[in-house]
This record gives structure tokens, C-alpha cells and sequence, in this order.
């Protein structure tokens, strides 16, 4: 690689090791890469191999693990999916933790209360009807009822884009949670709907979605949480009468 | 150090699909159960698979899973287990319809039955024509196998243990396993996992590449744990490189787009596979088709300033089928190639994809090794399930669809084997031996203490580089014997390699260069038993031995019909006899390779 290829890219990125720092801090990195880095994240393993303190998870660098979620110049996103031609010369990438969780180290976040949500909307397929000896049937039509709905990857760039999953983490399902209960509704297996539609009836695990369009706006995945959202709540008012 | 000890009845290491498919198993059955991952289990790269699964359900066209069987062994060069490719492939149906029963979102045909569509090697009637056997959820068929995976380990209430890094098997001087070491990746503490049961799911190695289709997390370290404990492992001279890694980048482009209809061209804008596989062209089996676009690179028919590279062309093909069955595609042609795949043809090379070889196993996901009375004897308490396993049904080359469908029936297989063990009574929690916690406490203790010894980052490039270089696609003699040496060279280092960050809290330094301990040993068996086998076979094809009349295509039955067994323990070479009988049909006889 000769040196003409490389690009100069200067970071500031939010340190913080319990084991050693007494309070977090932004650290200032320059540094330069190789033009064959051209995402984000290859600009940070890059960066890892000659500081190898740098903490942050990744895994697939194809955008579908939904390890890498943090947040770049303000906005979450995925660095795997992040072009570094999208980043405007001269100004510092600033990356940090995912908002609205607790900091583990760096820029790893503590997911619990993110899978807790999930779990909560009881993430698996309910039907107590005895077991085909084949495959259930589903028209084409009923299937794609689950497009935008079941590619998913729990990345958490949306529930941690929403101020009221910052207020309420404990109460509100937040996006992503949500997202996956509209997924089990709208699938023509399921059985539970209404049970479903019970678990969320109360003030605050559906209804402090205000419709901020936060979700909508980082899902990497290009999905639509706040529609899905609009449909259980639909139902809710629909059943209401 | 300190360390603690926790008792389970089972113990599951990776949460990818094989090893969520055991946990099921167990954990509807009742047994107290540990899974350990080192992420969070829909993170696992089972979620990168986009093509499908096989399974001869016949939803389109007729379809019997004996001709899946005749296509396997064909596939693999003759060097796959009969017996456990008949039994993965009567096993095919029952273990995709229970995939749709826990709510897999599949694709539909018209009737409302599972989408299937063609995919390399795939054939009807014996080897006669391309048959619709792999069934697909659009081009994410992994991601929605994982989560349905995942959801009903949920619904199953399985205690998962996210984020821990298995270290090292227990095994005892009698050669039980008696459970893992295991590090708490947050904390750093050490915790003895004691298990009667310890199954193994820890997925591939194609890190060991330069250029590689897998994510940063597949690292071998099932494979690596087993070799430190004294398990060989089977065939690792044979891994597959993809027809169609994205150039540059090595992200993966499912066969599924030369199932729906995409062409590869070369510069001239050629149909090549036309001239190497008049039959099956492009959907001739992988190893075929790789070697077909590395020949056109060779002899300057490649594509770009560096003729580096071949075009895999689907404009030809309706936008409508394109966003519908390939949506991903669509969208990774663009992140990581700069294309419209509408418009434009996606630049590809051959990239490793999947580890052919790995810990033997029978057909019922149990390890076995050579003993004093047979050659597969069982290990008691020990299993393996997936891509870090052998069982063996891929042999010199695994088909596409196939791996997916080995995590399943096998992942299933290691689950119910160890249930039966456990309710028989069989297994106790013997006493730990000592020199395995010693073992893995030592390992931590001298990446903390390790003074002016080697950068991880560098010595794994030399490990990924002098790999892709001595043992790629084409592999040469002398190239071999050098690339021995080299790696050897590189394990040295890697037995001394140095960390500056010392932190007990989430060290993904420490984390990377235990890793490195294991993807050596891969590395190892690989160059070492690829340097032995003198025959060409399936994925594995070297100069000296090239087609002639009495070898086609380089195959030497008559030495080298048999199982490669690598020993870390003096860096030794065994083999056994490949399984030609299967359980209830007639063997499928040797013939040579062509498609
Ligand atoms: C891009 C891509 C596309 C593919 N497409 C297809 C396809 O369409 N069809 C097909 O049949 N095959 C396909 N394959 C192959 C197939 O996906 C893999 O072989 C298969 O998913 C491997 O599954 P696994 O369960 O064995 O391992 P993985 O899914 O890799 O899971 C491994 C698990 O082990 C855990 N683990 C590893 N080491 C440790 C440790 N030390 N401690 C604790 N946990 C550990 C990990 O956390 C993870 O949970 C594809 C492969 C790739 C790379
Ligand atoms: S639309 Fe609802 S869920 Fe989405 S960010 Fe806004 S409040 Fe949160
Ligand atoms: S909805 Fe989108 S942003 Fe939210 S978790 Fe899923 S993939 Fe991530
Ligand atoms: S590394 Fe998997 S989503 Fe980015």
C-alpha cells in the first residue's frame, strides 16, 4: 500500500475502563488508513491493531449480526455499514456508546435491559394446534405480511435513539421490542394475538411511543418500527369498540 | 488466579445454529443446562447464510432424498461417510418442517408450501438435471433459521451464558470430558463449566484465510480446545472457497443468485462454465466452479485494471425476481461492491467459505477417535455438531445448502445422544483434573505477564497471509512443503505473543489472542495434512497430481481413499477408512467427477 492511498482520518472516541479510569473521557486519535478500508469499522480494526485497548463489539462486517451499533457523529448506526467517504474532510469522527444504556467499557454497552424488553413480548411463535406431519401452509400474500418485520438483527440503534425508551427502559418495549411483537401478530400461525395485544395494554409499554420517528430514522436496516407501532395500536383501539 | 466451579448436567459451547438446535433438545427434555456463547446468539454467523437449506421435500418438482444422498457423496469426492449421509439426508424433511413448526418466516410457493429453488450440485434423478432442493426465506434463510432457533430456546426457558469465551476442554487421564474453562468476558472471572455432557458447536475457522467469507468471531476454537486435549482432527486439508466472494472485500454472494439465474462472465464476457461443466455450468458443485474462475484469472480472461477478478451477471434477470428472492444480495452489491446489481455485474473471486474438516464425530454427534480396538471409538461424554465437526458427509467438498442442513440434524442428533446418556444414568460428575484448569490459568496468566513478545494483529496476518498463499485454491508441491515450515514458525510466535491492555474488564485484546491459539491450530492441521495427501480430491488440488488416465482428476483411490487424523501431540499424521456402506441402500460406487 503506498503512502499517496492512505487516508488521514481523526477520531474522537469515548474511553472509558472501570478498571482503570476514574471517570470517562473523548480521546483524540489520528490516524491513517489504508484506501482499502472502506467502511468504519475497518477503519477501527485498523486503529485496534496499534492501540489494542479500544473496546467495541464486532462480528460479521456485513451489517446482519447487529454487533457493532454505536453511535457516529451524533447518530446511531452501524461502523460496518458506515462508508468512510460518507464523513466530511476535516472534521473529527466522534463516535460513542449507544445512548440511554449503561457503559460497560468504551464503546460496549450493558444490553440487558434492551433483551429484556424483547423477551418480554414472548419472541416465539405461539400455536396449540396438534403439529402437521408437513409444513404449516401460508399463502405468498399472508407471508409477506412479515417483510420489514422479521429481518430484525437487534441491533439497538433504534430503542436507543428513543427518549421514551431514555425515560422509561424498565416500562416502555421501546422499538425494536415492539417491532417484534407486530411480527408474531401479523403472522397468520400465530394464535395469541390477543394475549399479545393484553401484554401490552397498559400506559406505558405501548402507548409512550409518541411517534418521534427516531426508530425509523437509524433502523440500519432500513425497517419501520414507529409503522408497525401505528398497527398495534390500531388494533388496541379497534378491539376497544 | 481464582476460579470457581459450576455443576450442570450439560454444557453447550455456541449458541450459532447447531448449538441452539442441541439446546432445544435438552432443554426440552428437562436437563440443567449451561449454553455458552461468546455472542449474543443471534449473532452467531449462522445469521450470514443466505441461500437455504436442502431438503428433497419436493414441493416444486419431484425430488427423493436418495438422490440428495447420490449428489452428497458425489459432491464430496467420494471422501464423505456414506452412513452419515444417508441418515442427514432422511433426516432433511423432518428437520426443515420442525424449523417451519417453531415459526421460521420460509418463503412461499403458490400452494402455501415451502420456496424452493436450485443451488449448485443439486441434482434429480442421480445426477441428471438441477432439482429445486433448497429451501429458502428470501436470501437471509440464516437469519430467519437463527432467530426461530433462538426464539424457541426462549420459549424453552435455556440459561444462556452470553458473552463467555470457552478457554480449554476437561478431559481426564481415562479420556472423559468432563465440561470446559470458560472466561466471563465482562469480568474476566474463571469459571470451571462441570458437566456430564459437553457438546461442542463452535463453528468454523475460515478466519485462518486471508480472505475469507466469515465473520471476525470464527475462529476455531472447538477445533483448537479439541486438538490441545488430544483429539485428532478429521480431514482439515479440505476447505471450500466460495465461487463468489464480493472482490476486495469477501463478503459473500449466495449461489442462490446462480440458482435464480445469474451467470458468471469473464473479461471477454464469456459464459466460461459452459467449457468446464457443459452440464451443470454455472451450478456445477464449488470446488469446480472456483477452480474454473481461478483458471480464467490464470490465463487473463480476468476482468478490472488487475484482471484480478470475474463478473457474476444478473441483469439479465426481472428486477421484480431480484428484489423478492435476492433482496440482500441487492444490498450488499451496493455496500461492498459499489454496484447496482440491476444494472451493473458484481465483481467476484473465489474466498474461503467453510471448513470441510474439523472434530470426528459418528452420526449421532458423538466424538470419536482411534482406539485400541477400533478406528472411531466414543469419547465418553463428549460431542460435536456443526462446522466445527466432522461427521463426516461434506469429505473433500461440501455442497451448498448442505451445512445448514448438517447443524440441523446433527446439532439435533449430539442433543438426543446426550439425553439418552443422561437419563440412562451413565454419566457422573467425576472429579476435575487438575492439569486442565492448570492449563488454562497458565494461558491467561502469561498473557498478563508476557514481556516483548508478539503483536497479535501482525502475527495472525502472517498466519492469514502465509495460509492463502501456501494452501489456496490451487496448491503446489513446493509451495506446501514451505508453507509447513512457515506456519510452524508462526506458532512459535503465537506461543508468545504479548497484549498491552491488561484491564479484567471486557479485554477483547485477551480475547483476540486466545483465539489466536486456537486458529494456529487449524492453520497447523491444515498445512501439515494438505502437504500429506499426494492425490488431488474434491476442494483439494495440487500440481503433482494432475489429471491422467489411470488418476482422473488427480484422484489416487487406491492410496488415498481414506481419512486424514492430525495429532497436535507431535504434529502427527493418522488415517482411517472412509465409511463406502450406508445404513440401507446400496453404496454409491466410485466413479470420477464431472458435472
Ligand atoms: C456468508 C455465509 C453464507 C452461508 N450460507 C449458507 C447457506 O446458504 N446454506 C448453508 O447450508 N450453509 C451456508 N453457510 C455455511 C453455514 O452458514 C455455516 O457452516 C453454519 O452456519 C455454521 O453453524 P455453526 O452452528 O456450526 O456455527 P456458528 O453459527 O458459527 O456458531 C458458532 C457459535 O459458537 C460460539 N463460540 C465459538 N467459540 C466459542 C468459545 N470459545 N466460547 C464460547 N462460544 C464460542 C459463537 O459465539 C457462536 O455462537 C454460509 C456461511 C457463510 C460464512
Ligand atoms: S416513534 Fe415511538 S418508538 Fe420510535 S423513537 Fe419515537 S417514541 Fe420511540
Ligand atoms: S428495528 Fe432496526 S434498528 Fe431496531 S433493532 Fe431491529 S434492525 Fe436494529
Ligand atoms: S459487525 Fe455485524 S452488524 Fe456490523
Amino acid at each position: 500500500m503506498t503512502v499517496s492511498n492512505s487516508r488521514k482520518l481523526h477520531f474522537k472516541i469515548y474511553r472509558y475502563d472501570p478498571d482503570k479510569d476514574a471517570k470517562p473521557y473523548m480521546q483524540d486519535i489520528e490516524i491513517e488508513v489504508p484506501a482499502t478500508d472502506r467502511k468504519l469499522l475497518d477503519a477501527m480494526v485498523t486503529l485496534k491493531a496499534k492501540d489494542d485497548s479500544i473496546a467495541f463489539r464486532r462480528s460479521c462486517r456485513e451489517g446482519v449480526c447487529g454487533s457493532d451499533a454505536m453511535n457516529i457523529n451524533g447518530k446511531n448506526g452501524l461502523a460496518c455499514l458506515t462508508d468512510l467517504s460518507s464523513f466530511p474532510e476535516g472534521k473529527p469522527i466522534i463516535l460513542r456508546p449507544l445512548p440511554g444504556l449503561p457503559v460497560i467499557r468504551d464503546l460496549i454497552v450493558d444490553m440487558t435491559q434492551f433483551f429484556k424488553q424483547y423477551h418480554s413480548i414472548k419472541p416465539y411463535l405461539i400455536n396449540n394446534d396438534p403439529l402437521p406431519e408437513r409444513e404449516r401452509l401460508q399463502s405468498p400474500e399472508d407471508r409477506e405480511e412479515l417483510n420489514g418485520l422479521y429481518e430484525c438483527i437487534l441491533c439497538a440503534c433504534c430503542t436507543t435513539a428513543c427518549p421514551s425508551f431514555w425515560w422509561n427502559p424498565d416500562k416502555f418495549v421501546g422499538p425494536a421490542g415492539l417491532l417484534a411483537a407486530y411480527r408474531f401478530i401479523a403472522d397468520t400461525r400465530d394464535q395469541a394475538t390477543s394475549e399479545r395485544l393484553d401484554n401490552l395494554e397498559d400506559p406505558y409499554r405501548l402507548f409512550r411511543c409518541h411517534t418521534i420517528m427516531n426508530c425509523v430514522d437509524v433502523c440500519p436496516k432500513g425497517l419501520n418500527p414507529t409503522k408497525a407501532i401505528g398497527k398495534i395500536k390500531d388494533m388496541m383501539v379497534k378491539r376497544a369498540i | 488466579m481464582n476460579y470457581s466451579v459450576r455443576k450442570f448436567d450439560a454444557v453447550i459451547v455456541g449458541a450459532g445454529g447447531a448449538g441452539l438446535r442441541a439446546a432445544i433438545q435438552l432443554s426440552e427434555a428437562g436437563m440443567k443446562t449451561a449454553v455458552l456463547t461468546k455472542v449474543f446468539p443471534t449473532r452467531s454467523h449462522t445469521v450470514a447464510a443466505q441461500g437455504g437449506v436442502a431438503a428433497s421435500l419436493g414441493n416444486s418438482e419431484e425430488d427423493h432424498w436418495h438422490w440428495h444422498m447420490y449428489d452428497t457423496v458425489k459432491g464430496s469426492d467420494w471422501l464423505g461417510d456414506q452412513d452419515a449421509i444417508e441418515f442427514m439426508c432422511r433426516k432433511a424433511n423432518e428437520v426443515v418442517v420442525e424449523l417451519e413448526h417453531y415459526g421460521m418466516p420460509f418463503d412461499r410457493t403458490d400452494s402455501g408450501k415451502i420456496y424452493q429453488r436450485p443451488f449448485g450440485g443439486h441434482m434429480s434423478n442421480f445426477g441428471e438435471k438441477p432439482v429445486r432442493r433448497s429451501c429458502a426465506a428470501a436470501d437471509r434463510t440464516g437469519h430467519a433459521m437463527l432467530h426461530a432457533m433462538y426464539q424457541r430456546n426462549v420459549k424453552a426457558n435455556t440459561q444462556f451464558f452470553v458473552e463467555w469465551q470457552a478457554l480449554d476442554l476437561v478431559r481426564d487421564a481415562d479420556g472423559e470430558v468432563l465440561g470446559v474453562t470458560a472466561m466471563d468476558m465482562e469480568t474476566g472471572e474463571i469459571v470451571v463449566f462441570h458437566a456430564k455432557a459437553t457438546i461442542f458447536a463452535t463453528g468454523g475457522a475460515g478466519r485462518i484465510y486471508y480472505s475469507s467469507t466469515n465473520a471476525f468471531i470464527n475462529t476455531g476454537d472447538g477445533v483448537g480446545m479439541a486438538a490441545r486435549a488430544g483429539i485428532p482432527l478429521e480431514d482439515m486439508e479440505f476447505w471450500q472457497f466460495h465461487p463468489t466472494g464480493v472482490a476486495g472485500a469477501g463478503v459473500l454472494i449466495t449461489e442462490g443468485v446462480r440458482g435464480e439465474g445469474g451467470i458468471l462472465r469473464n473479461a471477454q464476457g464469456e459464459r466460461f462454465m459452459e467449457r468446464y461443466a457443459p452440464n451443470a455450468k454455472d451450478l456445477a458443485s464449488r470446488d469446480v466452479v472456483s477452480r474454473a474462475m481461478v483458471t480464467e484469472i490464470n490465463e487473463g480472461r480476468g476482468c478490472g485494471p488487475n484482471k484480478d477478478f470475474v463478473l457474476l451477471d444478473i441483469t439479465h434477470l426481472p428486477p421484480e425476481t431480484i428484489m423478492k428472492r435476492l433482496p440482500g444480495i441487492h444490498e450488499i452489491a451496493v455496500q461492498f461492491a459499489g454496484v447496482d446489481a440491476l444494472k451493473e455485474p458484481i465483481p467476484v473471486v473465489p474466498t474461503c467459505h467453510y471448513q470441510m474438516g474439523g472434530i470426528p464425530t459418528n452420526y449421532n454427534g458423538q466424538v470419536v477417535v482411534p482406539g485400541k480396538r477400533t478406528q472411531s471409538e466414543i469419547v465418553p461424554g463428549f460431542y460435536a455438531a456443526g462446522e466445527c465437526a466432522c461427521a463426516s458427509v461434506h469429505g473433500a467438498n461440501r455442497l451448498g445448502t448442505n451445512s445448514l442442513l448438517d447443524l440441523l440434524v446433527f446439532g439435533k442428533s449430539a442433543g438426543e445422544s446426550a439425553v439418552a446418556e443422561l437419563r440412562a444414568g451413565n454419566r457422573t460428575h467425576k472429579p476435575l483434573p487438575q492439569e486442565c484448569i492448570d492449563q488454562t490459568l497458565a494461558r491467561v496468566n502469561r498473557l498478563n505477564t508476557q514481556k516483548g513478545g508478539a503483536n497479535v494483529h501482525e502475527t495472525r496476518l502472517d498466519m492469514q497471509r502465509a495460509m492463502q498463499k501456501h494452501a489456496g485454491v490451487f496448491r503446489f508441491k513446493d509451495m506446501l512443503a514451505e508453507g509447513v515450515e512457515k506456519i510452524l514458525g508462526i506458532a512459535e510466535q503465537v506461543g508468545q505473543t504479548e497484549i498491552a491492555d491488561k484491564s479484567m474488564v471486557f479485554n477483547t485484546a485477551r480475547i483476540e489472542a486466545l483465539e489466536l491459539d486456537n486458529l494456529i491450530e487449524v492453520a497447523k492441521a491444515t498445512i501439515v495434512s494438505a502437504n500429506a495427501r499426494t492425490e488431488s480430491r474434491g476442494a483439494h488440488v495440487r500440481d503433482d497430481a494432475p489429471d491422467t488416465p489411470a488418476n482422473p482428476n488427480g484422484r489416487d483411490d487406491a492410496n488415498w481413499l481414506k481419512h486424514s487424523l492430525w495429532y497436535r501431540e507431535g504434529n502427527r499424521l493418522d488415517y482411517k477408512s472412509v465409511k463406502l456402506t450406508p445404513l440401507s441402500v446400496d453404496s454409491i460406487e466410485l466413479k470420477t467427477r464431472a458435472y
